[in-house]
């Protein structure tokens, strides 16, 4: 590579890192300015005061907890009965998991409250719908990185031996398979609950307190608390992303999601 | 596909197993269901209503007529589509720049690792608070602005807006470029430093290498990641929500204030936006999966 080449390779990486930092900086200082004159922290104290963000924040990790357990319930037991015995409804599985990709949020959203909003299906103020629709969001996330944990297993040797040793399919599944996959669930599930952690859509339309909507709210009405709730969600999302680095391989990043 | 390759290789039975009852599908039911009820059910809705009038409940077409006759609605396709192709040339390009950059730049290898990083991380920064990020640095109050004002430059004197077009552009690219590097690093990893030789070894000039081997092989990935950012911004809402508050005319801000009330005053037009949308998607995916198929010849 010629030395040109180099100046250039730095010139468009310094170019790419400012543009990531930029906003983020403005951001913290932003965050700093809420004392007239001084920097200071009041703004995150005001925050943490605010009994609308705890609850919010309180809400979305409750949520984004229980989006994981429903989607490991779900996915894995599907992922694995199509790895065993069901290979015929691989496509299938797959073109379905694949869906919230090809509908956008806010059109999954629409069709959503517009069908459970209506007798017979009126459960739109139950969390029931809240979690079904974070579940089906983080699908395409979490069944990948299911399915890639189960491809890096013997699935069909673990499964005879559990059965010579007279293991049911509950026990398989949960104390065997499981296991063996947890490593590779970890980025979809982090990545499942950063989502849920962002998510403004579901919850904004679902009417529940959730701490997406909370900011969006905030926006409106302060100046500064936005600013430390803002580095609070970016400093979550590098935890999640550093979490997924830390244990997968592979990379992981959500598309035509929350955006 | 190993679980297939398997059942071949068993030996083939002397007569057909008598057809047996089978349960297999009972394994799979929970998904299905689950899948049925709160994805393909809600989805199919929306499909069946655009094309049902909304009192009679009769087929009709008229919802689309209706789309198309609504130049406010047909601006909303219109914007929404312009600013996808923006970002997603954009974002792609400088993706592409900086992968490439990282990759074979010649750069130290922490610089790539770093990079991978930060776009996992950026390309996951999205919706309200990467919205307000964008406010708190060049707002009229934002803390750009304000270190230009000191320098004597005020951008809101030179025609920029943070919360029209271009800026909610500007604001987009912090969520494309991110996604381009991530995407497209595995097929620049699969440029082979002997094409590159053998091609010097034949005389070949920078340019000749770019124009006759690099470019032809890398851009069915490209093409095809940029249909991927196409769709990504596509189908954004959240951030360009929260930025300019739902004063910019895109597809998914009306598919939002329509269904916080109905606000284009029929309903089944509403339902024709949201399909529309999905159809829009619906071919960028399948552009996208087939150059990505197409690019796979070249990564083994």
């Amino acid at each position: 590579m010629k030395n040109g080449g180099k100046v250039w390779s730095w010139f468009w990486m310094i170019l790419g890192i400012v543009y990531f930092f930029l906003p983020l900086v403005a951001t913290f200082i932003f965050s700093l300015r809420a004392k007239k004159g001084v920097l200071s922290f009041l703004a995150y104290q005001q925050l943490f005061n605010d009994s609308g963000f705890i609850k919010g924040f309180s809400y979305s990790i409750l949520w984004g907890v229980l989006t994981i357990i429903v989607g490991i319930l779900i996915f894995v037991p599907t992922a694995y009965w199509v790895r065993l015995r069901a290979p015929q409804f691989r496509t299938a599985v797959e073109f379905i998991t694949l869906l919230p990709f090809v509908i956008p949020a806010i059109v999954f959203v629409f069709g959503l409250v517009r069908t459970f909003s209506h007798p017979p299906f009126l459960i739109v103020d139950s969390p029931v719908l809240l979690i079904a629709g974070y579940t089906v969001l983080s699908m395409p996330y979490m069944y990948r990185s299911i399915d890639t944990g189960l491809r890096s297993i013997d699935v069909r040797t673990l499964t005879e031996a559990a059965q010579s040793l007279g293991a049911g399919w509950a026990t398989i599944l949960f104390q065997i398979i499981l296991p063996n996959i947890r490593v590779a669930i970890l980025s979809g599930a982090f990545l499942s609950f950063a989502i849920v952690m962002g998510e403004y859509i579901l919850a904004q339309y679902l009417a529940k307190p959730a701490f997406a909507p909370f900011l969006a709210y905030l926006i409106q009405e302060k100046a500064y608390e936005p600013a430390a709730a803002t580095i609070i969600s970016f400093a979550l999302t590098w935890a999640c992303m550093g979490i997924i680095n830390l244990f997968g391989r592979g990379q992981q990043t959500q598309i035509a999601g929350g955006h | 596909m190993t679980t297939l390759n398997s059942v071949k290789r068993d030996a083939p039975l002397a007569r057909p197993a008598p057809h047996k009852m089978s349960w297999v599908w009972l394994g799979v039911t929970p998904f299905f269901l689950f899948a049925f009820i709160f994805l393909l059910y809600p989805s199919s809705t929306i499909a069946i209503r655009s094309f049902q009038n909304t009192t009679t409940h009769v087929f009709t077409f008229d919802n689309f007529v209706h789309l198309l006759q609504n130049p406010n609605l047909v601006n909303a396709y219109w914007i929404s589509i312009k600013i996808s192709l923006i970002t997603s040339l954009g974002g792609g390009i400088f993706g592409f720049l900086l992968a490439y950059s990282a990759i074979r730049g010649g750069l130290p290898p922490f610089m790539r690792t770093s990079l991978m990083t930060f776009c996992g991380v950026a390309s996951n920064f999205a919706g309200i608070p990467l919205a307000f990020a964008f406010i708190a640095l060049l707002s009229p109050s934002g803390v750009l602005t304000g270190w230009l004002r000191s320098v004597g430059y005020n951008p809101y004197f030179h025609g920029f807006q943070l919360y029209t077009f271009w800026g909610l552009s500007m604001v987009y690219m912090y969520f494309q470029f991110p996604l381009m590097v991530l995407v497209i690093s595995p097929a620049i990893d699969g440029l082979r430093r002997e094409w590159l030789e053998a091609a010097e070894n034949l005389g070949a000039s920078s340019f000749q290498y770019w124009r006759y081997v690099a470019f032809p092989i890398l851009l069915p990935s490209i093409l095809g990641t940029m249909i991927l950012l196409f769709g990504n911004s596509f189908g954004a809402f959240a951030t360009a929500q929260a930025l300019t508050g739902g004063s910019i005319n895109l597809v998914t801000i009306m598919i939002g204030a329509q269904l916080r009330g109905d606000v284009l005053g029929d309903a089944g037009l509403g339902y024709a936006l949201a399909l529309g949308m999905v159809v829009v998607m619906a071919v960028a995916i399948t552009g996208y999966t087939l150059l990505q198929r197409k690019s796979e010849r070249w990564l083994r």
